[in-house]
C-alpha cells in the first residue's frame, strides 16, 4: 500500500513549445494510500501515459514520481512492487491456475508453504478455489483477467494495483460481476488502486475519486456526486452522464439570462457575470412543467425513444437542443408536440469559456 | 425491398451455429439483432448478405430465392466493428468506390453531401490510416450510404469506440437512418443500444432466434425468461416462488396478490427490473428487507445490492445515494411491475405499461 | 428441403483445362510411368514380365537400402538437434526493431540464398588441407583432418556445412514468432519478477510453439530429401558414409539401370513425404485455430 504522487510532466520531442506537443501537461497530483481512484477520459487523452508513468514502465520527460515519499521516477515495475492488470488478459499458457498465482512469490524464493497458503487465500477471494488445478489457457476471457488480478495480488506487500482497461475484452453480462468482485477486493484489502478506463459506468461505479482527462490535462479530479452535480469544465458536463449535460448559449445580464428571444428570470440568490454564457443542465434535471412557468422555456418535441427504464424526449427551441429524462408515463408525447421544460433549476450551473463562473 | 428468411438454419460439421429460424425483417426499418457474442448474430448477418449459404431453409428477396447468389451480385451494404477502409485510398475515392462502380453522374457531389453528413467533410483529402477510429468508421458509414443499398448491414460498428463516441455516433446513426429508405439490419451485445435505436428488435441466444417484434414491445413483455435475461441492463432480479391461491409467494419472502392466468405450474420464477425497486415506500408496495452488500454510483444512477430475504437483488436508484456497506435497508416495489414466468421459463404475466406509480 | 447451390460458373472449368494439361503432362504422366516400372521387370525394351509386389518386397529387404535409410534417419535427427536450439539462440539474439534489424536480417538470411550445389562446392574447397581455410586450420591444429578419407570427418562436415545453411530459417522463424508477442506479456513477467530465464522459458518459448512447430517439420522434410550438398562435397563417400536416401534411389535407377526396384521405392518415399505433408498441414492447421483463439486473450 502506498501513496502516489506526480510532479510531472511528458511531452512527445524534445523542445515542447506548446499545448499539442505534450502528452501530459504539467500537473501535480497525489494519490492516498488506500483509495480507489479512475483515470477517465476520451481516447489519446494522456491516461495510460499517467498510467505507465506510475507503473514505471515509461519515464516523464520531466518532472519525478514519489511511492511514499520517495523517488522513484527511474525505477522499473519490479521495484516499485506494483501490481499491472493489461487490456488484455496476461497469462502463462504452460501454468495451471495455482501456478500462476504462485508465480511472482516462487521469483521472490518464498517457502513453498507459505506460497500455498497465500495461493489458496487469494483463489478464495476470486472465487476461483475449485479451479486451481486447471491450465490457465482453456479458462474464459474473464476468468483469465481474474488470475491477472490475483498474480498481483499475491503479493502482500503490493504498493499499489493498476488497471488499464481491464474489462475491454469481457462481454457485457460478466462486466458487472467482474466490477463487483474489483470493488469488493479494494473494500476488503483496502489497496491503493488506479484504474484508467473511458466508459464512465466504469469509472464512477469503482473509484472514491475520478480524474477527468482531455488531451494531456487533468480537467477535475473529484467524487462522482460532485462531477455529476457540479462539473467544472464543460467537458466534465459533457462527458459525465449517459446522455451528457445540456448547454445552450446566451447573455447574461443582472438578473435575467437571455436565451434569445425567451428572457429567464434568475433567482435572487444567484448571480452571473455578464456577458456570452452558456447554461448548463443535466437531462436528469429537466422537468415538464405548466405552460409559462418561469425558469422554463417552450419547446418542440423532436424526437421520443423509450429507453426501457425511462423516457428520453429531445425537444429544440431556436435553433438549440435539449434532452431530457422522463418517468415511462411520458411516452405519449410525439414529435411536433409542444412542451415546456424547466431549465433553470438549483442544479443548473453556468459556465464561461468553458470554465465553471456560477 | 422485402428480406424474408424462412426455416434457415446453419451447421457446420457436428457444430449448430443457427437453429431453425424465421424472420422477416421490417422493410426500410431498423431491425436490431442483440444477443451476447457466439448467439449466432454475425452467422445470421452473412447469410442475410449471401456472404453464406444456410444449411437449410430459404432466403427470400421480394420473393424471390436468392440463396446461391453471389454476394456480388446482392444489392447490400456492410459495415464491421473494425473500421475497414480501402487503406491506399483517400477518403473521397473510398466514399466514392460504390457509385463509381455504378457509372455514376455527380459523383463529387455526393460525395461531399454524405461526407458532410457525417461530418468528415475536412479529411475527403486524407487517407483512412491517419484518421482516429471514429472518424475512420464514419468513412465507412459513408461508404456504405453511398452506396444506397436497399438492405444494409451493420456488424458491432460502435463496439471498439470509446463510450462517449459511441453515445454520439448512435444518435447520428439514429437520424441517418430515419430519413433512409434501406432496410438496416444492426447487431449488439447491448441491450441500451437497441432501446435507443428503437425501430425492431430480434433477440438472439446460442443461436437460437428468441424473440423478434417492436424494440419496446420486447423489452415490456418478454415471451421468455431467457428473453428477459438477454435484453435487460443491469440483469433483471429473478427471484424464486411459488403459486398459491391468492397470487404468488416469494419463497422466504412475502406473498403478492396477482391474478394468474387459468392453471400455471407450482413451481414459479419472479422478474423484477432494477429499477422497479425504490426506497421510498408507495401506496401499496410490497417491502423486502436486507443488508446492503456494495452501492455502485454511476452519477446519474445508483446501483444498490442488497442481500435479503429471498436472495440478492439489485436496486436502479436515480440520482446519487450514499449507502453504508452492512446498513439495514428496505426496498419497496409495486406488485403490479413484477414478471411472472412458469417452470418452463415461458412469460406468464408482464406488468401492464402506463400504470403503476 | 435441402439446398441447392446454383452452380457459380461453368466457364471457370474451361479456363484452367491449359493448367491441367501442363499438370498431366509434366507429373501425372510420369508418374503413372513410375508407378508401370515399379510393378514390371524389364529385362529389354521389348520383353517386360508382370511382376506385381515383388519390387516392393524385394527393395524393403534390401540391406543396402536399410543402411542408407538409417543413416538418413541418424542425419535428420543430428540436424533437428542442432539447429533447433542453434535457431533459437539466433532469433533471440537479434535486435527487435529499427535499421540493425533490417541489416541484421539480411546478412543473417544470405545463406539461405545460394544455390545449393554452390553451398556444396563452397564447402569442399572450404573443407580441403591444401587450400581451404577450415581444412588447413584443422591441419594446422594437428587434426588429421579429411572429408573423403575419414568417414566420421565428412559426416561432420555434411552436418556443418547443412547447419550452416539452414540455421537461419529456423531463425527467421523463431523472429517472426517472437515479433508476434505483445509487449504486455514482457512487462507482466518483469512486474513478477521473473528472471532472463524464467521469460524465456514461460512466455516466449511457448509463445513461439506454432512457429517452432512449423521449423521442425519444413527441416525434418528438407533434410529427408537432401541430395545436392552432400552429393557435390562428398559424392556419398568415402564408401558409402554419406550416401543419404534421395542419393541411393538415384544411384539405383540411373547409376545402376535398376529401375523396377527404384520405382518401387520412390513410390514409398512419395508416400512417406506425403504422409509428413499431411501431418504438417494438420499441425499448422490446429496451430492456425489456436492462435486465433490466442489473440482474443
Amino acid at each position: 500500500m502506498a501513496r502516489i504522487e506526480l510532479d510531472l510532466a511528458h511531452a512527445y520531442g524534445r523542445n515542447p513549445k506548446q499545448d499539442s506537443d505534450y502528452a501530459l501537461l504539467p500537473l501535480r497530483m497525489t494519490f492516498e494510500d488506500g483509495g480507489a481512484y479512475a483515470l477517465l477520459g476520451p481516447s489519446g487523452c494522456g491516461k495510460t501515459t499517467m498510467l505507465n508513468i506510475m507503473s514505471g514502465l515509461l519515464a516523464p520527460s520531466q518532472g519525478s514520481v514519489y511511492f511514499d515519499g520517495v523517488e522513484v521516477t527511474r525505477a522499473s515495475p519490479q521495484a516499485r512492487n506494483i501490481a499491472q492488470v493489461f487490456q488484455f488478459p496476461v497469462i502463462y499458457d504452460t501454468m495451471t491456475v495455482a501456478e500462476n498465482l504462485a508465480f511472482p512469490l516462487r521469483n521472490r524464493q518464498v517457502p513453498k508453504a507459505q506460497v500455498d497458503r497465500r495461493v489458496a487465500e487469494i483463489a478464495e477471494i476470486l472465487e476461483m478455489s475449485g479451479q486451481l488445478n486447471q491450465r490457465a489457457a482453456n479458462l474464459a476471457a474473464d476468468e483469465k483477467q481474474k488470475i491477472s488480478l490475483g498474480r498481483g495480488l499475491v503479493r502482500p506487500d503490493v504498493t499499489a494495483v493498476l488497471f488499464d482497461e481491464p474489462l475491454t475484452v469481457i462481454d457485457p453480462h460478466l462486466k458487472w460481476q467482474l466490477r463487483r468482485k474489483i470493488k469488493q477486493i479494494h473494500h476488503d484489502l483496502k489497496l491503493t488502486m488506479i484504474y484508467v478506463t473511458h466508459d464512465q459506468v466504469e469509472a464512477l461505479t469503482f473509484a472514491d475519486q475520478v480524474v477527468v482527462m482531455t488531451r494531456g490535462r487533468a480537467v477535475q479530479v473529484g467524487t462522482a456526486a460532485e462531477l455529476f452535480e457540479r462539473p467544472g469544465h464543460t467537458f466534465v458536463g459533457h462527458f459525465i452522464g449517459s446522455p451528457g449535460m445540456n448547454f445552450l448559449t446566451g447573455v447574461a445580464a443582472r438578473n435575467s439570462f437571455l436565451i434569445d428571444p425567451v428572457d429567464l428570470p434568475m433567482p435572487p440568490s444567484r448571480t452571473l457575470p455578464p456577458g456570452e454564457l452558456k447554461l448548463g443542465v443535466r437531462p436528469e434535471y429537466v422537468s415538464l412543467v405548466a405552460p409559462g412557468t418561469p425558469g422554463a422555456l417552450p419547446m418542440s418535441v423532436t424526437q421520443v425513444q423509450d429507453v426501457g427504464t425511462h423516457v428520453m424526449l429531445c425537444a429544440s427551441f431556436a435553433g438549440q437542443s435539449v434532452k431530457a429524462r422522463m418517468p415511462s408515463d411520458a411516452a405519449h408525447f410525439s414529435k411536433g408536440d409542444n412542451v415546456w421544460l424547466q431549465v433553470m433549476t438549483e442544479h443548473t450551473c453556468f459556465y464561461q469559456n468553458e470554465e465553471i463562473v456560477a | 425491398m422485402q428480406l424474408t428468411l424462412e426455416g434457415v438454419s446453419k451447421k457446420a460439421g457436428a457444430q449448430s451455429w443457427l437453429y431453425e429460424m424465421s424472420i422477416a425483417p421490417r422493410s426500410n426499418a431498423v431491425t436490431v439483432l442483440l444477443g451476447a457474442t457466439q448467439a449466432g448474430k454475425t452467422s445470421l448477418m452473412r447469410i442475410m448478405a449471401g456472404l453464406d449459404v444456410p444449411t437449410h431453409g430459404t432466403v427470400k428477396v421480394d420473393g424471390q430465392n436468392v440463396v446461391g447468389v453471389p454476394v456480388r451480385e446482392r444489392n447490400v451494404a456492410m459495415v464491421y466493428q473494425q473500421f475497414i477502409n480501402y487503406p491506399s485510398m483517400r477518403v473521397w475515392d473510398n466514399i466514392a468506390s460504390p457509385l463509381k462502380l455504378r457509372g455514376e453522374h455527380g459523383i463529387d457531389q455526393r460525395v461531399r453531401e454524405l461526407a458532410k453528413k457525417l461530418h468528415i467533410d475536412m479529411f475527403l483529402e486524407r487517407y483512412p490510416a491517419e484518421l482516429s477510429g471514429g472518424q475512420q468508421q464514419r468513412v465507412a458509414l459513408a461508404r456504405a450510404l453511398a452506396k444506397g443499398a436497399p438492405l444494409m448491414l451493420l456488424d458491432e460498428p460502435l463496439v471498439n469506440l470509446d463510450y462517449k463516441l459511441r453515445e454520439e455516433l448512435r444518435d447520428e446513426l439514429s437520424a441517418l437512418f430515419a430519413d433512409g429508405n434501406s432496410t438496416v439490419i444492426y447487431a449488439t451485445t447491448e441491450p441500451g443500444e437497441a432501446l435507443l435505436l428503437g425501430g425492431y428488435t430480434a433477440v438472439m441466444d446460442a443461436g437460437e432466434l428468441l424473440q423478434y417484434g417492436p424494440t419496446a414491445e420486447v423489452f415490456h413483455k418478454p415471451e421468455s425468461l431467457r428473453v428477459a435475461r438477454a435484453f435487460s441492463d443491469p440483469p433483471m432480479n429473478l427471484l424464486a416462488a411459488h403459486a398459491t391461491a391468492g397470487g404468488v409467494q416469494l419463497d422466504g419472502g412475502p406473498a403478492l396478490a396477482l391474478q394468474l392466468p387459468g392453471s400455471t405450474t407450482q413451481k414459479l420464477t419472479l422478474g423484477l427490473r432494477a429499477s422497479a425497486l425504490r426506497v421510498n415506500r408507495g401506496e401499496g408496495d410490497v417491502d423486502l428487507i436486507g443488508k446492503v452488500e456494495l452501492a455502485e454510483i454511476s452519477g446519474s444512477d445508483t446501483f444498490v445490492h442488497v442481500a435479503t430475504q429471498v436472495g440478492e437483488v439489485v436496486a436502479q436508484l436515480t440520482g446519487v445515494h450514499y449507502f453504508d456497506l452492512g446498513a439495514q435497508v428496505s426496498l419497496y416495489f409495486d406488485p403490479t411491475q413484477i414478471y411472472v414466468f412458469d417452470a418452463a421459463d415461458m412469460l406468464l404475466l408482464a406488468p401492464v405499461r402506463g400504470g403503476g406509480r | 428441403m435441402s439446398t441447392t447451390i446454383k452452380p457459380v460458373n461453368q466457364k471457370a472449368w474451361f479456363l484452367i483445362l491449359p493448367v491441367l494439361v501442363c499438370v498431366a503432362f509434366s507429373a501425372i504422366l510420369p508418374l503413372m510411368t513410375v508407378v508401370n516400372y515399379s510393378v514390371q521387370d524389364i529385362i529389354s525394351p521389348e520383353r517386360r514380365v508382370f511382376v506385381g509386389t515383388e519390387w516392393f518386397a524385394a527393395i524393403m529387404r534390401d540391406e543396402e537400402l536399410h543402411g542408407a535409410l538409417l543413416r538418413q534417419l541418424t542425419f535428420s535427427f543430428s540436424v533437428l538437434m542442432v539447429e533447433l536450439p542453434l535457431g533459437i539462440l539466433l532469433a533471440l539474439a537479434m535486435p527487435a526493431q529499427g535499421w540493425k534489424s533490417s541489416a541484421v536480417l539480411v546478412i543473417v538470411s544470405l545463406s539461405l540464398l545460394i544455390p545449393w550445389n554452390v553451398v556444396g562446392t563452397i564447402w569442399q574447397i572450404f573443407g580441403r588441407t591444401d587450400i581451404g581455410l577450415m581444412g588447413a586450420a584443422l591441419q594446422g591444429l594437428g587434426i588429421e583432418y579429411s572429408y573423403t578419407g575419414n568417414a566420421t570427418h565428412a559426416w561432420l562436415t555434411v552436418l556443418l556445412m547443412d547447419v550452416w545453411h539452414w540455421t537461419p530459417l529456423v531463425g527467421l522463424l523463431g523472429y517472426a514468432g517472437l515479433r508476434s508477442i505483445p509487449d504486455a506479456y514482457y512487462q507482466a513477467a518483469s512486474i513478477d519478477g521473473a528472471s532472463k530465464l524464467a521469460v524465456f522459458w514461460y512466455v516466449q518459448l511457448p509463445k513461439m510453439r506454432g512457429v517452432l512447430m512449423i521449423a521442425v517439420l519444413l527441416r525434418f522434410m528438407d533434410s529427408f530429401m537432401i541430395y545436392t550438398e552432400p552429393f557435390v562435397l562428398t559424392g556419398g563417400g568415402p564408401g558409402n558414409s554419406t550416401t543419404f536416401l534421395s542419393q541411393f534411389l538415384t544411384l539405383k535407377a540411373v547409376g545402376q539401370f535398376d529401375v523396377g526396384p527404384a520405382a518401387a521405392f520412390s513410390l514409398i518415399y512419395f508416400l512417406i513425404i506425403l504422409l509428413l505433408s499431411f501431418i504438417l498441414y494438420n499441425w499448422m492447421q490446429r496451430v492456425g485455430t489456436q492462435e486465433k483463439g490466442g489473440a482474443h486473450g
